[in-house]
């Protein structure tokens, strides 16, 4: 018989919403967000630390929440793709990748979002270089990154973060 | 992808996590950042039966400068290294925080957690073994401080003994007219270097070298200290020749294994070309120039 291992209460705030609840210890932030919370918005890529497509913020902070475990974000405060828009109407960086095509699947999004958010927030007037070095935790594997780059400008451009 | 069940413990300050590993044993591991361990855990590389999780003791992240030293508290994520004051006076330490991994992968690794996992392509360990560093520890013993080149022992290995834990890195600030510079080749962002290359110099009268200081990381089983390439610019006006003796006297003390981030003939190749670079920089910082350095991608 395998031991018990006893499940951890948290509490953690996700787009505004607050939420308890008893966590297995080894459930990653990611599966809690998308099994637990049905926030299914943030994508499981590669799962290894590398794509981005899984990047939430954490406290302000962007991370790979396939490589946060929930119990780490109790007291927290989490921002997913979720949280971007108000109502109908879609946020400045979202509203400039829809503009720009800085997608094409879509897989990528969420992450890349999140990463531009993070980026504009300590930077809201990035070179080239900074904007491909902010976004080089994320991979895209249609665009070739150009429209990306292009909807990151514009949305910088824009003067709202 | 799931790893194998664990216990879970926060602790509330460093001497009870000190207190739990000691009780727990072998099966625990300490979590910091946790962005080399939870891949390790989640391919099952890794699968510890208790984790003790430090990212809930307060105080243990701060970067402080007095008159001498630089003091980094433990949990120091790389990002706050990197838009440190600090950082910004000591362009090497930026070099390195600026560069590691990813955005994401500096917001939640630590300076304390990258020591102690003394990757062999760890970044923090070649930095900071060419400025004059200690690593303050705690441990059921009582707290202890070690000189960082007695702190990494072998690959994934360091002279921390059980229970003992990271509390603080002590770094000597260089004087004024010394530069340095680090320069780490890696194919894409998220990953580890291929090579990487350390350089600290303090330059004397009519420019020539009084101190070097040399470390190349991701070419053995630790990071590497080339005595012969130190010699070769110490006393010497670094020049053309001086460069190129260092930059050879490096390349053959590297001891490069292939994988799948290359050959060792391309490896050994890298050393040398961020020697020669790394001297150049860090001869114009010394000098008070600023000069970009840091990560390089293929």
């Amino acid at each position: 018989m395998p031991e018990t291992i006893p499940r951890v209460p948290i509490r953690v705030k996700v787009n505004g919403k607050d939420y308890s609840l008893d966590v297995e210890p080894r459930l990653l932030l990611v599966d809690l967000l998308r099994e637990e919370l049905d926030l299914t918005g943030t994508h499981v890529g590669c799962d290894t630390t590398y794509c981005g497509a899984c990047t939430v913020l954490l406290n302000g902070a962007s991370i790979k929440s396939c490589t946060v475990f929930a119990v780490q974000a109790d007291q927290g405060e989490v921002l997913t793709v979720e949280g971007l828009a108000e109502n109908d109407k879609l946020h400045p960086i979202q509203q400039a990748f829809a503009d720009h095509h800085g997608l094409q699947c879509g897989f990528c999004t969420p992450g890349l979002l999140l990463s531009t958010l993070q980026l504009l927030a300590k930077n809201p007037h990035p070179s080239e270089q900074e904007i491909r070095k902010g976004l080089a935790g994320n991979t895209c594997r249609c665009t070739g990154y150009q429209n990306i780059l292009k909807s990151v400008q514009a949305a910088a451009q824009g003067g709202r973060t | 992808m799931y790893s194998r069940p664990f216990h879970y413990h926060r602790a509330k300050s460093l001497a009870e996590a000190s207190a739990l590993l000691a009780q727990l044993g072998e099966g625990a591991r300490v979590l910091a950042g946790g962005q080399s361990l939870i891949p390790l855990m989640k391919l099952r590389l890794a699968s510890p039966a208790h984790l003790v999780d430090l990212n809930f003791i307060p105080k243990l992240s701060y970067v402080e400068k007095d008159s001498k030293t630089i003091r980094l508290g433990a949990m120091t994520r790389h990002t706050d290294i990197e838009s440190s004051a600090v950082a910004q006076e000591i362009p090497i330490l930026k070099d390195c925080a600026a560069g590691i991994a990813d955005v994401q992968v500096r917001n939640r690794g630590t300076l304390g957690g990258s020591l102690a996992e003394a990757d062999p392509s760890g970044d923090w360990g070649p930095v900071l073994l060419t400025l004059s560093t200690q690593v303050r520890a705690v441990g059921p013993q009582g707290e202890r401080t070690i000189q960082l080149s007695d702190f990494f022992v072998d690959a994934y290995t360091t002279s921390l003994g059980p229970g003992e834990l990271v509390r603080e890195v002590v770094v000597e600030i260089p004087p004024k007219n010394s530069g340095g510079a680090y320069l780490a080749f890696k194919r894409c962002a998220p990953v580890y270097a291929t090579a990487s290359v350390a350089v600290q110099l303090t330059l004397g009268d009519k420019d020539i070298c009084r101190e070097a200081r040399v470390a190349l990381g991701c070419v053995g089983l630790t990071a590497i200290r080339p005595g012969e390439a130190e010699r070769a610019l110490q006393g010497q006006t670094i020049n053309r020749t001086s460069i190129e003796a260092a930059a050879e006297a490096a390349r053959a003390a590297a001891d490069p294994q292939p994988d799948m981030r290359g050959s060792a003939e391309l490896k050994r190749e890298l050393v040398g070309v961020l020697v020669r670079r790394a001297i150049v920089i860090a001869v114009r910082r010394a000098r008070g120039e600023r000069v970009e350095g840091g990560h390089i991608y293929a």
